[in-house]
Order: structure tokens, then sequence, then C-alpha cells
């Protein structure tokens, strides 16, 4: 049977090469076409330099640029600048009124799904449902890290959405919610910025071991006498959680696409971090139908000493993909 | 994210006349994966071979016109694209002597998402010929 689970790239994972100038839009659509990867999410505050003033001849460049290269526009990652202004906050009015701008971009580029970042409040997302529903945007709140799907500040967002029973409000679930063991780019970085190995060890143990970041960060900051980097190693915990990948299945009628974040890639196609062989089992069984769409997040941790290639990494993590949607689809 | 890539390389020089420059300028980039406004750009901190440069003396243009730190707060309409060299100016009497400067360049940006601001910074040295 054809895999309802497909597989898909956010420009965000080609930042590196982007913000450097050595890739820019079309280059990271080709090469998503060439791995297979037909999904493209696109950040408009950063891939279009003239946002928000975007005109039809630019919907139109996109449109072609999927067209030629056999791909489809699947997410668009929208920013709220609630602090825009430095006396106040944006009020509720503005605050829908620049969400109701991003729907109405994403409508005319014929995208289907927004993401919706986490910090938005879930009662001004409610006021914004008639205006997804009219142009046709599930706006899914990206549940990202440290907050997770069960998390009650989520929760606030399904319950708004089954209250209203709309199609047209509900989740983004980012698989860093899934962080099962400490990245080894995080722990390199850490080394290399003076955390002793004895200590790198010791966080990564308690991380292991799925103890509470407090006791971690704890034992670091004040028994050993951490110095800055030791520190930050163990207080990053705070923001790593490994979320029970059987939960995801209670969630799919709420999202229609996933962030897939990701570190790093070993030679050998695996994730050493996220749980990736856990997740992907419940979507299949769960007949999950959506993108896998990459988010390459490695670059930051090995810049100061490596060239950055984020095509072999999206590569990597793709073939992982294939690999765990083949076995489970064997396995129903 | 992108702190060592801040300062743009060999963008050093003297602005105004050759005998007689009224500061120098460099290139630099937004450290953030997305465009943003100006006047969420709250503060551009520079030091030139260990001397802080005062606010007041510093200009930003991203290609439509120099403002001062103070103009950009209320700058709504316009942005900082993503991964675009800006041209920072320094008002300096006489700009900077031939020769290696050591520069040090950080970016206090307010994120709407994020409980506290944003702040990114670069040094590098440059050459001014």
């Amino acid at each position: 049977m054809a895999a309802n689970i497909k597989r898909g790239v956010s420009l965000y994972s080609f930042q590196e090469e982007m913000f450097l100038g050595q890739m820019n839009v079309e280059d990271c659509v080709e090469f998503a076409a060439s791995i297979g990867a037909t999904g493209i999410e696109i950040l408009p505050e950063q891939n279009m330099p003239s946002f928000p003033n975007i005109d039809d001849r630019q919907v139109a460049w996109w449109k072609d640029l999927m067209a030629k290269h056999g791909t489809e526009l699947t997410c668009y990652d929208m920013f709220l600048d609630t602090k825009v202004r430095k006396d106040r906050l944006m009020t509720d009015e503005e605050q829908i009124a620049s969400i109701r701008r991003d729907l109405e971009l994403c409508n005319r580029l014929g995208i289907r799904n927004m993401r919706v970042l986490v910090f938005v409040r879930p009662d001004i997302l409610e006021r914004c449902v008639p205006y997804a529903e009219d142009l046709d945007v599930h706006m899914g709140v990206e549940v990202h890290a440290p907050w997770h799907l069960e998390h009650a500040w989520i929760l606030r967002t399904v319950e708004v959405a089954d209250r209203l029973g709309t199609k047209h409000l509900g989740l983004l679930p980012d698989m860093g919610i899934f962080m099962k063991h400490y990245p080894p780019v995080y722990r390199d970085r850490f080394i290399r910025q003076g955390a002793r190995l004895e200590v790198a060890e010791f966080i990564i143990d308690q991380h292991e071991q799925k103890i509470m970041a407090e006791y971690t960060i704890y034992e670091v900051a004040v028994k050993m006498k951490g110095n800055p980097a030791e520190v930050r190693m163990a207080e990053i915990l705070r923001h790593q959680p490994y979320a029970n990948p059987k939960r995801i299945r209670d969630y799919i009628p709420y999202f229609r696409h996933i962030q897939a974040k990701f570190h790093e890639m070993t030679e050998d196609d695996r994730d050493p971090s996220h749980a990736y062989d856990e997740v992907i089992p419940e979507l299949v069984a769960g007949g999950w139908e959506g993108y896998l769409s990459s988010e390459y997040e490695g670059n930051r941790w090995i810049q100061d000493v490596e060239e950055v290639d984020s095509r072999e990494q999206v590569r990597r993590q793709h073939r992982m993909f294939d690999r765990l949607i083949a076995q489970a689809e064997g396995a129903r | 994210m992108f702190d060592k890539y801040l300062i743009v390389d060999g963008s050093l020089r003297n602005v105004g006349p050759s005998d007689a420059p009224s500061g120098f300028a460099f290139e630099a980039k937004l450290g953030y994966y997305r465009g943003l406004g100006l006047s969420m750009v709250e503060a551009l901190d520079i030091t030139v071979d260990g001397e802080a440069v005062p606010r007041e003396a510093i200009r930003f243009d991203e290609g439509n016109g120099p403002l001062s730190l103070d103009e950009m707060e209320t700058a709504f309409d316009r942005r900082w694209p993503f991964g675009a060299p800006a041209t920072i100016t320094v008002e300096r009497d006489g700009g900077l002597a031939p020769g290696e400067h050591s520069l040090e360049f950080s970016q206090q940006l307010r994120i709407s998402y994020m409980p506290f601001p944003s702040i990114n910074s670069d040094a590098k040295s440059l050459t001014i010929a």
C-alpha cells in the first residue's frame, strides 16, 4: 500500500548555507526534490526579503518553482511580533490582524497548513478561526520543547478546537519533544567551551536516567562548583523533554504536519537523540497522513569547528524515514 | 546561532573625505534565522580597539537610508532581512588609522516569543587600507 506519511523539508534546514549566500531558495527546493522530499515548508520572513509586501508576481514565482521541481508547498511558518513596539504589547485586535495577514498570504500561496508559534494565546487563535475556516488554512500550534503534547498550555488549544468543533485549529508537533538521549553535538560543543569530561558524562548519565533537570542543575552548579560551560550544559536539560511516543496517536486528529527536528545524523543514518524509531510506528499504526518535514538545527552546534553540510544531514534523515516507515508498514 | 558571521570580513573602511574622514563603517548581518522589523533592534553595541562607541554616534542602513538607533525604534515599515548585510556607520572625526583594528559588535533583539532579549556578539580583527 502507498505510504500515508510523506517526506518533506523545511527551508529552516538550510539556514547556514542560505545565511552565507551559498544556497538560494531554488537550490534548496532542487535538492529536496533530488532526494524525493516533495513537500516544502517555508518561513516567509526568512525566504521572502520583501515580507510582508508580497505581490502576485512573487506568489506566481513560488508556484512556478514548485511545478518546475515536482514539489508542493506544505506549511507556512508564521511569526507574531507582539513586542513590535517598545512601549507596549500589541493589542488583541493587532494580534488578530497580524495572524489574519498571514492566513491570507498562506491562502494566496495555496498552502493549507500554518505553523503557529507556541506562545500565541489560545483565545486569540479562537478569534482567528473564522478567517482560517474561510481561507481553508489549518492553524497548527507548534508543540515545541519544553512544551509537550499533554502540557496544560497545549491542552488549552485542544479544548478550544473541541469546543468549536473546528477542523482549522489544532497542533503541529515538533519532534524535539521526543529527545530520548542527550545530543552528542551538544556535549562536544560544551566540552570545547570548557566543560570537563567527567562533568559532561555525569550530566549525560543523569539525562539517560530521566532525572528531573533541576536536580542535575543543582548538583552541577552548586555541589560540583561547575564552570559556566558545565552549568549551561546542565541548564539546557530544562528544554529537552522526552515525551511518551505512545501518546502521539491520541492527538492524530489534531495535527496534519510534523516538524522533524534533528541535530545530527550518523553516517549509518541514525538519529542519536530523537526517538523516531518509536514515534514513526505510532504514526503508521494510527494511519496518520501528512508530511514529516525536516528541521535540521545542528548547524549552530558545529559551525565553530567544521563546515556545515545541511544537505548531507537531511539526506541521511530521509534515508532513516524511508527505513522506519517501511519497517512500520511491514509490521502492520 | 550565527554569531561568528555577524561582522562581514573585509568590510571596514573610513567614510567621508579621504583627507578628513568623518567616521568609519562596516557591514553586518542580523544574527537570526529570519528577518526582523527594525523597531525590534534594541541596541547595537560597538567597541573598537577596546573603546566603546556612544549610541548616538551609530547609524544603521539596510538600504533605505541611515537611521539613528532611536529612529529605528519607530521604523515600523522597515525590516532587516535574513542574511542581508546592512551598513553600520560610526561618526568619529578622523575615522580610523590605517592598519589592523579589533572590532566588537553585539546586537540586542526583542524577540516576541522569548522571555528575555536575544543578544548576539561577534569580534573580529579588520584592516583599514
